[in-house]
């Protein structure tokens, strides 16, 4: 019955989608329509039904009905709670349900408090999110059913994968989803705007706390997958460019152009078409990774050839959609009126470089990872990897991130170098003085070396905008933007430091054996069997020294599970302040020697702290707009009250 | 900076300038994908037509059975690819992934070196439980691909 329950909930909130949508729409033609009363209900209702179709699936995961093929397929009586809950949404039809959940919750919460744009526009944007939302319906509801029952009901679930009971997996997906979602927002935003022609700085400020609430979410994502990968995988590298890294990169660039561009629009009302034109593109980059990843066309095209469906369908919503909002945007794009003018040497101007950057990498990802999908169409196998990636996107990257220093010390609209022109030579000093620094030490890559330098000048730079400000009276908003630059310096200076002096020592060793990898000595003392739960492991102990003093020990793990068989290789890490040692076990030779393998990898830990930094700035940024918008509300309550009083004062002095 | 520009050209000269990078970017992208991509070839398209030593691609085949030899070193290995019509000598040094065994299919990823062995610098193996190795030899390349692409979904 639960089931029943819960697919009910899910019709229903279909329905209640289809209703918003044709309120919305006769809305924005004329907003006294009676109809144009009930999007708002009909968005909230539609939260609430969605909210409790997941709850329902949630339950049924917590009490394992394995009559339900969704947790027959995926869990078991014998799991922890908190990963028979996790696994309501770690598979294809729950993380959709979540996906759909989080857009109709999204769009209730728009409903219920925002009231800032014109009436019609709100309409429009309603309708926009009920049309992305009702595609999605469809989806779940034709081809994704989480709520399917299975006749017979098995004894047992499936789903007891022990390497899928890790608690960042467990969350990683949903936190990309709220990235993906809040882009959806924007995107309706920017319908409802295009619609009603109401392309203004007011929309621009509106849409800008869903652009960095996804933004924050995406950059989280992104830094755990990153790190995921870092320590699962054993490879000691920190970014493959996957198709799947990918598929949450190009959001990531989408938004933080959007997020850029919005901010132009919101203080200047300039940059309109574009800020539109980069909503568009935000969303679109949502679905092209919500497709890449969940229609098994990386696998092989072959694979999604076998069974399109799914694939088919998200390629459908994502023509429509986005086919859509182009259409709309091209026959409208005319009539947004150029913006106010800047001059080149401006915020403004930086901020241009800036987004045309960002496009450009975000098209160099993009064709990178869709190159192998393209010619294995036409029978030809090829991979693209870090010798394109790297340097292609470093062309774009590189030149952004030095007017990323300098820009923010920009006056907006017109500026003169004159005056900036003492901050920039410090800056410039600052960077050759590193750059004849590393020279001086050592020898390294060009990229690596660019990267040092310009990671110097970030960071230093990040943090010039506070000049001659009070720090007490700076809006969050500010310090946000300056910790958020700081934190790209800080990972720029982690991924260069990693790339240019990590050392790695590869061995067979006996007990006994001293390995030597940068200032680190380990002594194999030997390797002894481990069991776990589930797993059977041989465990090598490598007592270690840093410098001559005692630093611990590493225990890095060649684990096998046995149900189901798998075979994994759990690194050890000992993390200092300047970097992590990185440790690997592998096989045995048949002389009874045992490979080893150790990475000194200096400062690669601030990769992950520089990721954490940027999401920091990006919620004291919300924070800040937040607090801004409730005081703005505050104040004009009490106007109108006070206006209500003295009406009521005339009224009875008249009377 | 202003004074040559007209201000009522001033959209025009943003759009184009956007256009002018992001078209280079294409351009650059394209360029780029044509010389850096890994191509992935078999033994037997080796044989025919030799990649030029130094490029990054892509082997892929079965593991000779018998071909896995351990160097002194105790981290490097070389063994013997094939596709039932030829074969390649590979040496790796590294830590082999677990499912790398004699008789499985494998991709490494790599250069080719002038003196005819592939150095690889990282191997794909997964084991394919209804691999028959004897089956290989009445195999048409195609089937031996489709046999390799298989084994490592």
């Amino acid at each position: 019955m639960i089931a029943e329950f819960g697919l009910a909930a899910l019709w229903l909130a279909a329905a209640l989608a289809g209703l918003q949508l044709v309120a919305g729409f006769m809305g924005m033609r004329d907003e006294d329509e009676v109809l144009a009363r009930l999007a708002r209900p009909a968005a909230l209702v539609q939260a609430l039904l969605c909210g409790l179709a997941f709850l329902t699936l949630l339950w049924l995961f917590a009490r394992t009905d394995l009559s339900v093929a969704l947790v027959a397929n995926n869990s078991h009586s014998e799991k922890p709670m908190i990963f028979k809950l996790a696994g309501a949404w770690g598979n294809h039809e729950g993380s959709m349900l979540l996906w759909v959940t989080v857009m109709a919750v999204a769009g209730g919460l728009i409903a219920l408090v925002e009231r800032r744009l014109p009436e019609r526009t709100m309409l429009a944007t309603l309708g926009a999110q009920a049309f992305v939302g009702l595609g999605f319906y469809a989806f779940l509801l034709f081809s994704s059913n989480p709520f399917e029952r299975l006749n017979p009901a098995p004894g047992e679930g499936n789903g007891l994968n022990p390497l899928l009971q890790d608690i960042g997996l467990a969350f990683h997906p949903p936190t990309l989803y709220f990235g993906y979602v809040g882009l959806s927002v924007a995107f309706s935003f920017v319908v409802g705007a295009l619609l009603t022609r109401q392309v203004t700085p007011e929309f621009a400020r509106v849409m800008r706390p869903w652009i960095l609430g996804a933004w924050v979410f995406l950059t989280i994502g992104i830094t755990a997958g990153s790190y995921w990968a870092y320590y699962e995988l054993g490879w000691g590298g920190w970014w493959f460019w996957d198709p799947v890294e990918n598929a949450s990169l190009m959001p990531w660039l989408a938004a933080t152009a959007l997020l850029h561009s919005a901010s132009v629009l919101a203080s200047r009302d300039a940059l309109r078409a574009w800020t539109v034109m980069l909503g568009v593109i935000g969303f679109s980059m949502s679905m092209v990774g919500t497709f890449l990843v969940r229609s098994g066309i990386l696998t092989s095209v072959h694979a999604f050839a076998v069974d399109p469906e799914r694939g088919s369908f998200i390629l459908a919503l994502l023509a429509i959609n986005i086919g859509g909002a182009l259409v709309l945007f091209i026959t409208r794009a005319s009539t947004v009126a150029e913006g106010e003018r800047f001059s080149i040497l401006s915020r403004e101007g930086a901020l241009v470089v800036n987004n045309v950057a960002l496009s450009a990498v975000l098209g160099i990802v993009l064709l990178g990872t869709l190159y192998p999908l393209l010619t294995e169409a036409f029978d030809v196998r090829v991979s693209v990897g870090p010798p394109y990636f790297n340097p292609v996107s470093a062309i774009f990257v590189l030149p952004m991130l030095v007017v990323l220093a300098v820009g923010p010390l920009l006056r907006w609209r017109k500026d003169s170098f004159a005056r900036i022109r003492m901050p920039v030579f410090a800056l410039g000093i600052i960077g050759l003085l590193v750059l004849a620094g590393v020279l001086l030490t050592s020898t390294i890559d060009i990229l690596p070396l660019l990267g040092l330098v310009l990671a110097a000048v970030v960071m230093v730079g990040s943090f010039l905008p506070l000049r001659g400000r009070s720090l007490r009276r700076l809006p969050l908003a500010v310090w946000g933007m300056v910790i958020a630059h700081f934190g790209a310096g800080v990972t720029l200076f982690g991924m260069a430091s990693d790339t240019a002096f990590q050392q790695e020592r590869l061995v067979a060793a006996n007990a006994g054996d001293v390995v030597e990898v940068g200032p680190w000595q380990a002594v194999l003392e030997g390797v002894i069997p481990v069991a776990g739960p589930n797993w059977n492991a041989m465990e090598a102990q490598l007592p270690l020294t840093y410098d001559g003093s005692e630093a611990g020990e590493a225990r890095p793990q060649a684990r096998s599970f046995w149900s189901p068989p798998q075979e994994t290789s759990e690194i050890a890490l000992v993390t200092r302040w300047n970097g992590q040692l990185y440790v690997g076990v592998g096989n045995q030779t048949e002389d009874g020697r045992w490979q080893l393998r150790l990475w000194w990898k200096p400062f690669v830990t601030f990769i992950w702290y520089g990721g954490l930094l940027i999401a920091l700035g990006g919620v004291l940024a919300l924070l800040g707009r937040l607090s801004v918008d409730v005081r703005r509300r505050v104040a004009v309550r009490k106007i109108a009250d006070r206006k209500e009083d003295e009406a009521a004062f005339v009224q009875e002095a008249g009377a | 900076m202003t004074g040559g520009i007209k201000p009522k050209h001033q959209r025009l000269v943003l759009l184009t300038i956007a256009l002018v990078a992001l078209i280079g970017a294409g351009l650059l992208a394209a360029w780029a994908l044509r010389n850096q991509a890994d191509y992935f070839y078999l033994p037997s398209e080796i044989e025919a037509q030799a990649p030029e030593p130094g490029r990054g691609m892509r082997l892929g085949g079965m593991v000779e059975i018998g071909s896995i030899r351990t160097m002194e070193d105790g981290v490097t290995i070389r063994f013997v690819v094939g596709d039932g019509e030829a074969s390649v000598p590979v040496s790796f040094t590294g830590i082999a992934p677990s499912l790398f065994v004699e008789g499985s299919g494998v991709v490494a990823e790599g250069t080719m070196g002038a003196d005819g062995i592939f150095v690889a610098s990282n191997l794909l193996a997964k084991h394919d439980e209804n691999y028959v190795p004897r089956e290989l030899e009445h195999m048409t390349t195609d089937q031996v691909r489709a046999q390799i692409e298989a084994t490592l979904e």
